[in-house]
């Protein structure tokens, strides 16, 4: 490897960076919903700071692993919805599903939801402290409750999170692709 | 000092007059049976058990408010972001440092945020729904006075008073647990309050509304003859959590052994 050719990456690289820096330098938006700094943990155990998706569009809900009602819809109906965008609009979406349930959500047990709903690198499964989860749902608007037998009652919304973490649309209806949620995707 | 020895041992009970702002009081625990069903059939009553935790005993006062975003100053009027707080965020103030009401009238136009982060600088949370139902069902003799109509009739007279009045000042009488306040002065925010959501008869089984919801579908009232806790109930599990309103305010909790929710 030639000396231009290393100092050329290297300024790729610094030019990169510097990119970056001016990137995240640019104030973050009041009503993003970035501006809240909870402590998550994704599927592999890793640390995260969900404002490192700022940049990408990203799709979010909430779920718990145990249940067998709703939840697996809300998978479906992601699924459903990222097939129905066409593959240029596709690629950058992020898929982030915040766990109710932190208790039993372990990181292996979100790996093992993560495998029964076919979730490739695109999705995050994420968990955090209790508080944090309030915090959360309160700011995506989503409604949860826990029961006396350990379930969840919870409100299923399907948000899309535009590139600043502002939430462009909200679904409530499962089953099959909503049009406001593509149409925001569409927008990005 | 006035104090009484109320029938749990070694927990004091002082008059109303003698509590400074930011005291709290210990709750007892127990078993309470919730206006909102807790079990997994939302028509059958499932009775919970109430951990003891700590309540203040008055709501937050314009004053205490007032020396957190001093403390705060990202809690101020006009630095808080919009995800945290609406436009209607201490709107009542004359000024970001200067309450528009009396020091001791309890704070109003708060976001639930806004609540939580105080609770927080004072190493406390908001209370839970249950907690604070459970405070509020007694009156100054009895742990539970919900099944007297005239206590009931007493809540309500409250909640028919015009608005437009200005706030009294915290400090009235107190509770059997020592609380005051609980009824009669401003709604409260709980940490849950995104946990309540109700709904109507229709929208049972059968209905396709009910996949909004997971588990055990829309949730139902169990005592639909609780007006005053209907009425909260309703409020609240209609809120945003930066939503602020003029009759909205808030106290805080700790749970005893320290944790937070």
């Amino acid at each position: 490897m030639s000396r231009f050719q290393m100092s050329r990456r290297q300024s790729l690289q610094w030019l990169g960076l510097a990119f970056a820096t001016s990137a995240m330098a640019t104030e973050l938006p009041g009503d993003s919903v970035y501006q809240l700094r909870v402590p998550l943990t994704d599927q592999h155990g890793r640390p995260f700071d969900w404002a490192s998706l700022r940049g990408q569009p990203v799709l979010a809900s909430m779920f718990y692993s145990s249940c067998d009602k709703v939840c697996p819809m809300i998978f479906e109906t992601l699924h459903l919805t990222l097939k129905a965008l066409p593959a240029r609009e596709r690629a950058p979406v992020k898929v982030l599903m915040i766990s109710f349930d932190p208790t039993r959500d372990t990181v292996p047990v979100l790996q093992r939801t993560a495998q029964a709903h076919a979730c490739d690198e695109r999705w995050t499964l994420a968990r955090t402290d209790e508080a944090s989860t309030r915090k959360i749902a309160a700011a995506l608007g989503v409604q949860y409750r826990r029961l006396s037998n350990g379930e969840f009652n919870h409100s299923s919304t399907l948000l899309m999170l535009d590139l600043q973490g502002r939430i462009a649309a909200h679904s409530g209806s499962l089953g099959s692709v909503d049009a406001a949620l593509l149409k925001a995707l569409h927008h990005v | 000092m006035r104090c009484s020895i109320p029938p749990w041992p070694a927990l004091l009970v002082c008059s109303a007059s003698v509590w400074a702002a930011g005291d709290y009081v210990a709750v007892p625990g127990g078993r309470f049976e919730s206006a909102l069903p807790q079990g997994p059939v939302s028509s059958i009553s499932t009775p919970v058990a109430i951990a003891p935790f700590q309540l203040r005993a008055e709501p937050v006062t314009n004053a205490e408010f007032l020396a957190f975003v001093r403390s705060h100053s990202d809690w101020q009027r006009g630095r808080t972001p919009a995800l945290f707080a609406d436009a209607r965020y201490l709107l009542d103030w004359k000024a970001p440092l200067q309450p528009g009401a009396a020091d001791a009238a309890p704070v109003v136009n708060v976001s639930w945020f806004a609540a939580r982060a105080f609770c927080e600088s004072e190493g406390a949370r908001l209370p839970t729904w249950l907690e604070w139902e459970y405070a509020a069902a007694a009156d100054e003799t009895r742990q539970d006075a919900r099944r007297d109509p005239r206590w009931r009739q007493r809540i309500l007279s409250w909640y028919a008073r015009p608005g437009n009045t200005p706030l009294a000042a915290v400090g009235g009488a107190a509770n059997r647990f020592g609380v005051q306040d609980l009824h009669g002065l401003v709604w409260e925010w709980v940490d849950d309050f995104n946990a309540l959501f109700i709904a109507g008869d229709s929208r049972t089984q059968g209905d396709p509304d009910l996949l909004k919801f997971c588990g055990a579908g829309a949730i139902s009232v169990i005592d639909r003859d609780s007006y005053a806790v209907l009425m909260r109930i309703a409020l609240l599990s209609s809120l945003a959590a930066a939503d602020s309103t003029g009759n909205l305010g808030f106290r805080c909790a700790r749970s005893v052994d320290g944790d937070l929710p």
